[in-house]
Formats: structure tokens, sequence, C-alpha cells
């Protein structure tokens, strides 16, 4: 028996699975956009990671 | 090795079952007034921002309502009105509704402290603990106040809109609250005087079953009182203008003569027309609570032209 082998379970999850993709790339999309939203906002800040060293 | 897909299961939960523990209905309310709140602040956040933070107030609201299924999945199972609900009806297992409860709280409350900030997820974090804990699994079974006590749960989200955009707790975010908290009486004891329900099976303390209708119909006029003091002195405040004053004044003289003519009744009025009257005051009830935060919504959208709100009278 192949390891592979298409079961009638499978059809019936793969509506959810296209489902719960979707919903984990919005996710992805939406914490991109605030990301951005929030480092494009001015009073973002990089921490300093070297002490003592001026531009 | 383990292989999930060889334990066979009678039928497979589908998405919209698992949506459907988050109470989709509860969730539109909130979207709505968590908006409204935002919206109304007097500072603007960047529309990513409050597309965010409405989306996980939302999905926090849907998540302690999953712990409450989970929770209720006894007493849902008896009444009527729930037994489809997705655990009583078997669709999903109980440690399922758990796990997405659990795992959507912490996912909302952290994802809206990062886009918006702490004090907001701390006020979603309390709601969720009060919803799921407080009036669930304590309160809802124990005491005939359990509408009062839950309706502060739904009160929240126009309180953390506001905050979400602000950073703090005002009288107007307190006055947003306050509408929403003391109109759930009335609105859900209208209900529960028409509707012949099964919540004393269920074993959970109704105030129509432990106190009467009589009292019931009193405790519907006393909140009615209260409530309207407090929708109309909301007009004052930076939220609401002359045409929230107008919608306000109207809505609060109907409500108040609904809630007057149901005091008056007696069972055997009421059964003679069918409940005619609770079931108009109920109807009202939900167009109340629709037009005060819309108008809430429209003054703060005219605001931009330098209209809504008092100052450009």
């Amino acid at each position: 028996m192949a390891l592979n082998q298409e079961h009638e379970l499978h059809q019936r999850r793969r509506g959810r699975n296209i489902g719960v993709g979707l919903l984990l790339v919005s996710f992805i999309v939406l914490v991109f956009a605030l990301t951005f939203v929030k480092v494009a906002q001015g009073d973002f800040e990089l921490p300093r990671t070297e002490t003592g060293v001026t531009e | 090795m383990t292989d999930a897909t060889n334990i066979p299961r009678e039928y497979d939960p589908t998405l919209g079952d698992y949506f459907a523990l988050l109470k989709p209905r509860v969730m539109s309310l909130v979207v709505f007034t968590a908006f409204v709140g935002l919206f109304a602040a007097p500072t603007a956040l960047h529309p990513v921002e409050a597309f965010a933070a409405v989306l996980f107030i939302a999905i926090g609201a849907g998540a302690s309502g999953a712990l409450n299924m989970w929770w209720d999945a006894d007493i849902d199972a008896i009444m009527r009105r729930t037994a489809s609900r997705p655990i009583p009806s078997g669709r999903v297992e109980p440690g399922e509704a758990l796990a997405i409860g659990v795992g959507l709280s912490g996912l909302a409350v952290v994802m809206l402290g990062l886009s918006a900030n702490l004090l907001a997820a701390g006020l979603l974090a309390f709601t969720i603990v009060f919803y799921a804990v407080i009036y669930s699994m304590w309160l809802k079974r124990s005491t005939p106040q359990n509408i009062v006590i839950g309706g502060a749960a739904g009160a929240f989200p126009p309180m953390i809109g506001w905050v979400c955009a602000t950073g703090e707790v005002t009288v107007e975010a307190w006055l947003m609250f306050a509408l929403i908290f003391m109109w759930t009486p009335p609105h859900f004891w209208a209900l529960a005087l028409f509707m012949r329900s099964d919540y004393d099976d269920a074993g959970v303390p109704m105030l129509t079953v432990t106190h009467g209708r009589k009292t019931t119909r009193a405790h519907i006029l006393v909140y009615t009182i209260l409530l309207a003091g407090l929708a109309v002195a909301a007009a004052a405040t930076s939220i609401g203008g002359p045409i929230y004053l107008t919608i306000a004044v109207i809505l609060n003289v109907l409500f108040l003569k609904g809630a007057v003519d149901i005091w008056r009744r007696d069972e055997a009025q009421a059964e003679a027309d069918s409940y005619k009257v609770e079931r108009s005051f109920f109807k009202l009830s939900l167009l109340y609570l629709f037009l005060h935060f819309g108008a809430i919504l429209f003054e703060a959208l005219l605001k931009p032209w330098g209209l809504g709100g008092w100052a450009w009278l």
C-alpha cells in the first residue's frame, strides 16, 4: 500500500486545511503591515546594541 | 509514530464549526461598539493599527465565547435554544473548544498590546477572565442577577476601543460602558418575560423564576430610568452633540414609556395580547443600542468638517 494513498478523509479535511492556511497567511500579512506602520511612525528607535559608540 | 488521520472520527469539524464557538453574532456587536469607541476618541490611530485593534478585541471576545461554551456544555445540551451549539451537538470536542479559547485569548491580548497599548490589552484580558471565570463559572449559576453581571463583559468593548486610541480611561469611556451595562438587564428581562425558557431545567436562576414576573417588571423599569439618565447625560461630553442629544431624547422617552407600560401590566393582561408590549419593548431595545452608538459614530464622522459635537454651535 502506498504511503501517500488518498483517503476519503483527506478530501474532507482539504477545505479546512486550506482555510487554516489562508488564516495564517492573513495573520502574517497583518503583522508585517503593523510592523511597517509602527516603524514608519517616526517615534520608533532601534535599541542600541553597543555602548560608548558615537556616530 | 502516530498519525492523527488513522483515528476514525464520525464527524470531522469544519472551520465553520470552530468559528461558531466564537459566537459570531455577539462578535458583530463587539466589532461595532469597539469601532465606535475607537473612532469617537479624540486621538486617531493609523488605519492599520485601528483595524488590528478592532480585530483583536473581537477575537478576544470570541475566545471568551469559546471558553463559555466549553464550561456551559452541560446546560447548553439541556436547553433547546443552545442544544445545536458545536459542543452539545457533538461537532466539536470540549477539549478543542478549551484549547481554542485559551489559545485565541492569549493571541488577542498579546497582539492588542503590540498594536495599541498595554492598558487596552490589560482591559481585554480582564474582560475575558470576567466573562469566562467570574460570570460563566461562578455567578451565572448562583445568582438571579447573572444578567446584570454578564452585561458588564459586553460593555467593555467600546471602552477598550477608546483606550486603544487615547491610552486612558476617561468619562466618555465610562459612559459608553454604562450605556451597554444598564441596557443589558431590561433587554434580556423583557425577552425572558415573553420567551418560554428552559433555564429552569438547566438550573440557571433567572429573575423571572426566582423572584417572579412582577419583580422582573419592576427591575426593568428601575434599570430603564437609570439608563435614560446616563444616555442623555452622555450628550454633554465630547462624544455627544446635537444629533446625539436629539436621538437620545426621542429613544429614551419611547424606552421609558415602554418600561412604564411593562411595569403597569400583570400576567393576565400580557397573556391576553400574547406579550405585545414586552415584544415591542424588546424590538425597540435592539434599535435603541444601535442608534445610540450610531449617533456617537455620526458625530465623530462630522468632526473633520468642523461639524459634530458642540464646538460648531
